[in-house]
């Protein structure tokens, strides 16, 4: 116990003699759970758009200040030649050029049907997608509104037809930062708990400091023991800073409880210790062990369901995502704090967990090696 | 009694597709309270000899064991009771002087107190500075303070990996005092250095080049073992003379020594005949006959 006190001594004392580790733990959350959660956004707003106006007509006219009053789009040019609103694709500074025939108004009233012609700039698809799926559903809005001009409805409908109206469970405003930030807050309590080990442990290594410990008799796993602790409480201290924040700026309050979160974080973080002991039993610079870790933390972010679904993955990369301790705080946390779900309702996430603990550990434990 | 005994030691090593041999053959006993050096010059197996006694490497074959214990099966008890200085300051620089010392004597279940008398001599002279962080100590300090850490915990047999390389000539002649005065404690203390002069300070020393013992003598019984007269010779021309001294027939060896070059002839001749031997083969301003230094037993052994 003397032994396993003075090592946790040491490494706090050495934890907060490094600036640079302080500032990672408290200015990393401040940053992250601050910045990126703005630039994480999911809505599609200043789709450009060139309108090539061959008609000229009041209906055209009425269209074209329907699209710009609608807020999503900026409209770059108003024309009459749609090779020159290609150009503004051609340049990038369109993402939809939309044409307007020469007969619209004509064909609209005379013949009940007109076309219009729409071009998508599909570099960026996501936002070719949204856009080209805005302005469809403003065209159709305007369409229903030409309609109501000309014929007067009767009072019932002589066709039956469906309205359907939905609800937002769990997030009625839809607001995506109370589905992005705590997943945020995840990948960086991830972040300290493994990297900063690993980087810790292959600094003893680089120093030669490892060397000194090992001839002493202590054993395997007070060593490891030793540097396990102190960053499981860094990690919890993260978990706290970052739930600090969430509430103080985004006024997000988990809907279940608090112990939920803390509970399955202590046991995740101890998979994601092993993790950063298990990469510094392979890695012999700091240089490496950032490397990997690199490499690791890309593949969990990508492949941990934080800005894309999981369920929309293709089937293999599913497969990848059982693998990826992440993507079960990931969603545990949006449970807790969205849904207010119980240990019960996480109970096979937090089993994942344990196993990511056990397997992760014992791999860096036999591969922990006093001597060559 | 033995304090470390080496039994056919072979290291190898992988690198990239050739196979370097670090050690062939080790074969050496080290009795309890000596001062053992072991010199030679870089890459010639002195660390790995080192890592392997402290069990923190395994030999390829051969055994070898440390106050009894060998270094395989028993390595839990040799890492009770020996102490290794590394070649490279391994020690806590972030940490105080005071803080690596009571880190160190903890991991070994013990204090600073309990074995002051031993490292009292070596801790006076750092005691000044222990609310220093270890890295902002000067490179002589520094190996003060890692031969404390080493000897905190009172070990039978300290290994000590070239302590003195890198350290200034005054710090160098204190720490081997200190050394000495060790042996007081009945310590056993096995010395790597690359400096030749430092090994006339140890009772034994064993020669090591290229993963192999040499010889294994005291100072004095190992330049006894040189038997040609060695002649010390200034010229004015140092570098053409040694290069006219070693391509003659006469001479056997020429090595360049400070100011002077030491030469010994081919055949046997006369102490009063040397000079007049050499002014023969190439203008020379000074001779005379010196005893021979344990570098020059090095170079002799080298040769054969």
């Amino acid at each position: 116990m003397r032994i396993l006190r003075i090592l946790l001594e040491k490494e706090f004392r050495q934890i907060f003699r490094d600036p640079a580790i302080l500032r990672i733990i408290f200015m990393m959350p401040m940053i992250q759970l601050l910045v990126l959660p703005m630039a994480a956004d999911y809505e599609i707003k200043n789709v450009n758009v060139a309108v090539v106006d061959l008609d000229h007509s009041t209906y055209s006219i009425q269209l074209v200040n329907k699209v710009k009053a609608s807020g999503y789009f900026n409209l770059v040019d108003y024309n009459e030649s749609f090779e020159k609103s290609l150009e503004y694709v051609e340049h990038d500074q369109a993402d939809i050029v939309l044409q307007i025939p020469a007969s619209f108004e004509k064909d609209l009233v005379r013949e009940d049907k007109a076309t219009l012609f729409m071009a998508l700039n599909a570099i960026n698809g996501v936002k070719a997608n949204l856009g080209g799926a805005y302005l469809r559903s403003i065209i159709n809005d305007f369409n229903r509104e030409v309609r109501l001009d000309w014929v007067q409805l009767p009072r019932v409908n002589p066709q039956p037809t469906f309205q359907i109206s939905s609800i937002n469970w769990f997030n009625p405003l839809m607001n995506y930062k109370i589905f992005m930030v705590p997943g945020i807050l995840v990948v960086l309590v991830t972040m300290v708990g493994s990297f900063l080990t690993a980087l810790n442990i292959v600094k003893e290594k680089e120093v030669g400091t490892i060397e000194q410990i090992n001839v002493t008799p202590i054993h395997k796993y007070q060593f490891i023991l030793g540097k396990l602790i102190p960053f499981w409480v860094l990690g919890l201290t993260t978990l706290s800073i970052g739930l600090t924040l969430e509430w103080i700026f985004y006024g997000i309050v988990p809907v279940g409880n608090l112990s939920t979160i803390y509970i399955f974080a202590a046991v995740y973080l101890l998979g994601v210790l092993g993790l950063g002991l298990l990469i510094s039993t392979y890695a012999q610079t700091q240089q490496q062990a950032m490397l990997i870790s690199f490499f690791l933390i890309m593949i969990f972010i990508l492949l941990g369901g934080l800005y894309t679904s999981i369920e929309s993955m293709p089937v293999w990369a599913q497969v990848f995502t059982k693998f990826n301790p992440v993507s079960y705080f990931i969603e545990v946390i949006r449970m807790v704090v969205l849904k207010g779900s119980t240990l019960y309702d996480i109970r096979f996430h937090l089993m994942a967990a344990a196993a990511f603990a056990v397997v992760l550990n014992s791999w860096a434990i036999v591969n922990y090696k006093k001597r060559s | 009694m033995i304090a470390v005994k080496v039994d056919s030691v072979k290291k190898t090593f992988k690198a990239e597709k050739s196979v370097v041999t670090a050690l062939q053959q080790i074969n050496f006993d080290v009795s309890k309270g000596e001062l053992f050096g072991l010199i030679g010059p870089d890459g010639a197996g002195k660390t790995t000899l080192f890592r392997i006694l402290t069990t923190l490497m395994l030999a390829d074959e051969g055994t070898a064991s440390v106050d009894g214990f060998d270094v395989v099966r028993d390595y839990k008890e040799i890492r009770k009771r020996v102490g290794y200085m590394p070649g490279r300051f391994s020690l806590y620089q972030d940490l105080t002087v005071e803080e690596n010392l009571s880190f160190f004597a903890t991991l070994f279940n013990t204090s600073l107190e309990e074995n002051y008398d031993l490292v009292k001599a070596i801790y006076q002279q750092i005691e000044p500075f222990k609310k220093r962080r270890a890295g902002a100590l000067s490179g002589g300090m520094k190996q003060k303070l890692a031969l404390s850490c080493a000897l905190i915990h009172r070990p039978s047999v300290l290994f000590l990996d070239e302590p003195t390389t890198g350290v200034d000539a005054v710090s160098r002649k204190e720490f081997w005092e200190l050394l000495r005065d060790l042996q007081k404690h009945q310590i056993t203390i096995i010395v790597s250095t690359p400096y030749m002069d430092e090994a006339s300070l140890c009772d034994r020393v064993a020669l090591m080049q290229n993963g192999k013992i040499m010889e294994i003598n005291s100072p004095k019984g190992i330049t006894e073992n040189f038997k040609k007269p060695l002649w010390a010779v200034r010229g004015e021309n140092m570098y053409q003379l040694m290069q006219t001294l070693q391509a003659s027939e006469a001479i056997d060896s020429c090595y360049p020594f400070g100011q002077y070059h030491h030469v010994t002839f081919t055949h046997a001749i006369p102490d009063s005949q040397a000079e007049i031997e050499l002014a023969k083969i190439a203008p020379v301003l000074e001779v005379k006959k010196i005893p021979a230094t344990i570098e020059d037993c090095f170079m002799e052994l080298m040769r054969q």
